[in-house]
């Protein structure tokens, strides 16, 4: 039998040192935490310990929140904004230039594929400093007014599901505008942020412009609950979007969310279908479905849903599923047990509530957190696979006959953040994408970001939008 | 002599000037402490019916081309130039102030008013934007309007507090449930007045009158509700409205200037397109 298999082509973890250790980054150095507690990160591709990290509490938040406060009063506001941009663009290029450790580093600790994190992840992160730096001495044209203000501090809370990208989305943003951070990456992904607090001492980026605090959700608390706090920018669930809300509704701080989804994406009978595939299978394998604007919600015209279902299932039998630092590996590792155990619990909930499962023949790694590519067909809009967001690489499949079906079903969702449109017909792209409540909407393309491209949801996907000339707003005082 | 014919206030719901479903009223009285008017005690059943008839007509309303926003809104300024002497009688009556001032004060309201309407069919072209992305696409940004929005406005200067805060969120397509003041609540419903004899479509303005803090519980727990303008809120009402509203994720937002485009973008919702670009 000749079968043309791929050989192994592994990239080498070699290229990055992981230090057995972390402190906490605060004002400028790296310090341990107070109560000296520590946490254990690891590789979710084989359960292996990384490193250990320093577990910061309400004494480490207060030391990182007052570091943030005097490099505000004291150095950063007052720096021109000219000055300032070129700190940034310092970190940018040097981000291009460690941009393999760093790709490598979150491909361990994450769990994602190494082609993700080399062609995108790094990439669109360097490239979201560069895009901010320039804005730095520009913010009289950010539609803020003649003489916008920063807020202050910004404590900013990011997932686990873009380490690197989702810290670039808000550090890069903070300090273009004049604000000081201190960042709390996610429990279970928090090395590359660490490297990055080298890359900001190699920058010579003045002591407490940028501090990262790890730990969990009670970091995350102290942080956000801080009184010296002016600005919170969170992305992660809508359940703590909206804790956080609340909490904040008494204060004076401002906040900027970016919650949870459940996209559409819609297929339309007219739709070129071998790209339509392609697009189907990056909204919901990308990243292994860990993507808040996945395109988890298939909505295909019913007269073509056999023809596309076919296509796809034998599309989807080519990706390739397993070790996330072999360069031709498609779909990584699930990025911890917590959340393969939510996939699994919903994904089975439609099993019980009797939509079909289907998924590929793939041999999993026996160590590690995996789950493979799935589809469900038969799917009605009450299922919970239909409503709640999976996370994970599980696709949902229901139908519609007219464009108006179409969108009543996409609009069906507490949720607004993406949407997909697949069509061939201009003037139906258009009205397709009027009549969709989403505040990022992908046509004949999904899954795609850029720096100067604003992000962010309609209704309870968030508040706010983050990159682009809108993303500006949400870290300036305008005028009222 | 003659005597007055009294006017009976009554809510703005759908087009229609019902009284209360709960049968209630309340006393208000004139700067001098006489009795001025019974307004309507509205109930939560009154809020709800009003979020149904902003809902259903937001999407007729937001779909309107801009032009024609624009239009209905300065036919909405026309007849209130035809209703100054009510406007300025009901203001002297309730804040107690000079005719002179409260003729000053209708004139701003309605030049303020026409300034919202020539809004209509710009606000796009300032909050919007094309992004140069890095790859073949064609992407641009667009503001739409965010949905239903409830206003509670500053009770003085009651009529210029009104249009400044109601002019804006329709004037970008949302539909809208504004809440009198409970102290100055007349000149609200003389401008629902204005607006059902204007070409306002029924549901696009609903107007209620009653207990703001009754009130802030009900629209802050209303999933239907997208949006707030809480400028005429004291801090604790405040309080309520945005931890009851983050269940939904409510945009609360409160203002300074009666004038500015921060009002219609804040109730407004970016959304950006991709589209390839290919042969």
């Amino acid at each position: 039998m000749n079968n043309f298999e791929y050989a192994p082509a592994p990239e080498s973890a070699a290229l990055v040192d992981i230090k057995s250790q972390y402190g906490l980054f605060i004002n400028g150095k790296f310090v341990a935490p107070k109560a000296g507690k520590t946490f254990t990160t690891i590789n979710p591709a084989n359960e292996e310990v990384l490193a250990k990290i320093a577990y910061a509490e309400l004494a480490d938040v207060n030391l990182a929140v007052t570091a943030a406060r005097n490099a505000f009063t004291k150095t950063w506001s007052k720096m021109p904004g000219a000055e300032r941009g070129k700190y940034l663009f310092r970190i940018a290029r040097i981000l291009q230039e460690r941009s393999r450790e760093f790709a490598v580093l979150e491909t361990l600790d994450n769990g994602k594929p190494i082609r993700e994190t080399r062609d995108t992840d790094i990439p669109l992160a360097a490239a979201h400093f560069f895009y901010h730096a320039g804005w730095a001495d520009k913010l009289s044209y950010a539609g803020q007014g003649d003489n916008p203000k920063p807020y202050g501090v910004a404590a900013q809370i990011i997932p686990w599901n873009f380490p690197m990208l989702m810290l670039a989305w808000k550090i890069a943003p903070a300090l273009a505008t004049g604000n000081t951070v201190v960042l709390k990456p996610a429990e279970t992904t928090p090395l590359t942020a660490l490297l990055f607090a080298e890359v900001c001492q190699q920058a010579g980026l003045p002591a407490g412009v940028v501090n990262i605090v790890t730990g969990d959700g009670a970091t995350g608390s102290h942080l956000v609950n801080h009184p010296g706090v002016d600005k919170v920018a969170f992305t992660g669930s809508t359940g703590v979007g909206k804790a956080i809300a609340k909490t904040i509704a008494g204060t004076k701080k401002s906040a900027t969310l970016e919650l949870g989804g459940k996209g559409a994406n819609i297929v339309y009978d007219d739709a070129p279908i071998d790209e339509a595939v392609e697009g189907i299978v990056s909204g919901i394998f990308f990243n292994q479905g860990h993507v808040c604007c996945a395109g988890s919600r298939l909505l295909v015209q019913e007269n073509i849903e056999d023809e596309l279902l076919e296509k796809l299932k034998k599309r989807i039998s080519l990706i390739r599923v397993g070790n996330p630092m072999d360069k031709n590996t498609d779909l990584g590792a699930i990025n911890s047990s917590a959340q393969l155990a939510r996939i699994k619990e919903l994904a089975d909930s439609g099993d019980i509530e009797g939509a079909q499962r289907w998924s590929p023949n793939c041999v999993l790694p026996s160590s590690g957190f995996w789950y493979p590519p799935t589809i469900f067909t038969g799917v009605s809009q009450s299922h919970r696979i239909a409503r709640e967001e999976i996370f994970g690489p599980v696709l949902s499949v229901l139908t519609f006959r007219t464009p108006g079906e179409a969108i009543e079903k996409a609009n069906n969702s507490p949720y607004g953040l993406s949407a997909g449109i697949w069509s061939d017909k201009g003037s139906r792209i258009l009205w397709t994408a009027k009549q969709l409540r989403a505040g990022v909407i992908w046509a004949n393309t999904f899954n795609k970001f850029d720096p100067a491209s604003p992000f962010g949801g309609y209704k309870e996907s968030g508040w706010g939008r983050e990159g682009g000339r809108h993303g500006l707003a949400g870290y300036l005082k305008g005028d009222n | 002599m003659r005597i007055d014919v009294m006017k009976t206030y009554k809510l703005f719901i759908n087009g229609n000037f019902p009284r209360s479903e709960s049968g209630r009223v309340y006393e208000i009285l004139d700067a001098k402490g006489k009795f001025l008017a019974n307004p309507c005690n509205g109930s939560r059943k009154d809020l709800r019916e009003s979020v149904v008839a902003a809902r259903n007509a937001h999407s007729g309303w937001s779909g309107a081309t801009a032009f024609n926003r624009g239009q209905v809104l300065y036919r909405v300024a026309e007849i209130m130039q035809g209703r100054i002497d009510q406007f300025v009688a009901e203001i002297v009556a309730q804040e107690g102030a000079a005719p002179a001032a409260a003729k000053i004060q209708v004139q701003s309201a309605i030049d303020t008013w026409v300034w919202y309407a020539g809004w209509c069919d710009k606000i796009d072209s300032i909050s919007g934007s094309t992004n140069p992305v890095s790859g073949p696409f064609y992407n641009f940004s667009i503001p739409e309007s965010l949905g239903v929005v409830a206003i509670f406005a500053d009770s003085k200067p009651s009529l210029l507090n009104l249009v400044s805060a109601l002019a804006p969120v329709i004037a970008t397509g949302n539909t809208a449930i504004l809440i009198a003041s409970e102290k100055h609540p007349l000149c609200a419903i003389t401008l629902a007045e204005c607006l059902a004899t204007s070409d306002v479509p029924a549901g696009v303005v609903n107007v209620l009158t009653g207990k703001v803090d009754q009130f802030v519980t009900w629209v802050g727990s209303h999933m239907e509700i997208d949006g707030v303008d809480a400028t005429g809120l004291s801090k604790k009402d405040l309080v309520e409205i945005k931890e009851l509203g983050a269940e939904n994720l409510k945009r609360v937002h409160s203002f300074n200037e009666a004038k500015s485009t921060k009002r219609m973008i804040s109730f407004m919702e970016t959304k950006t397109v991709w589209h390839t670009i290919g042969i």
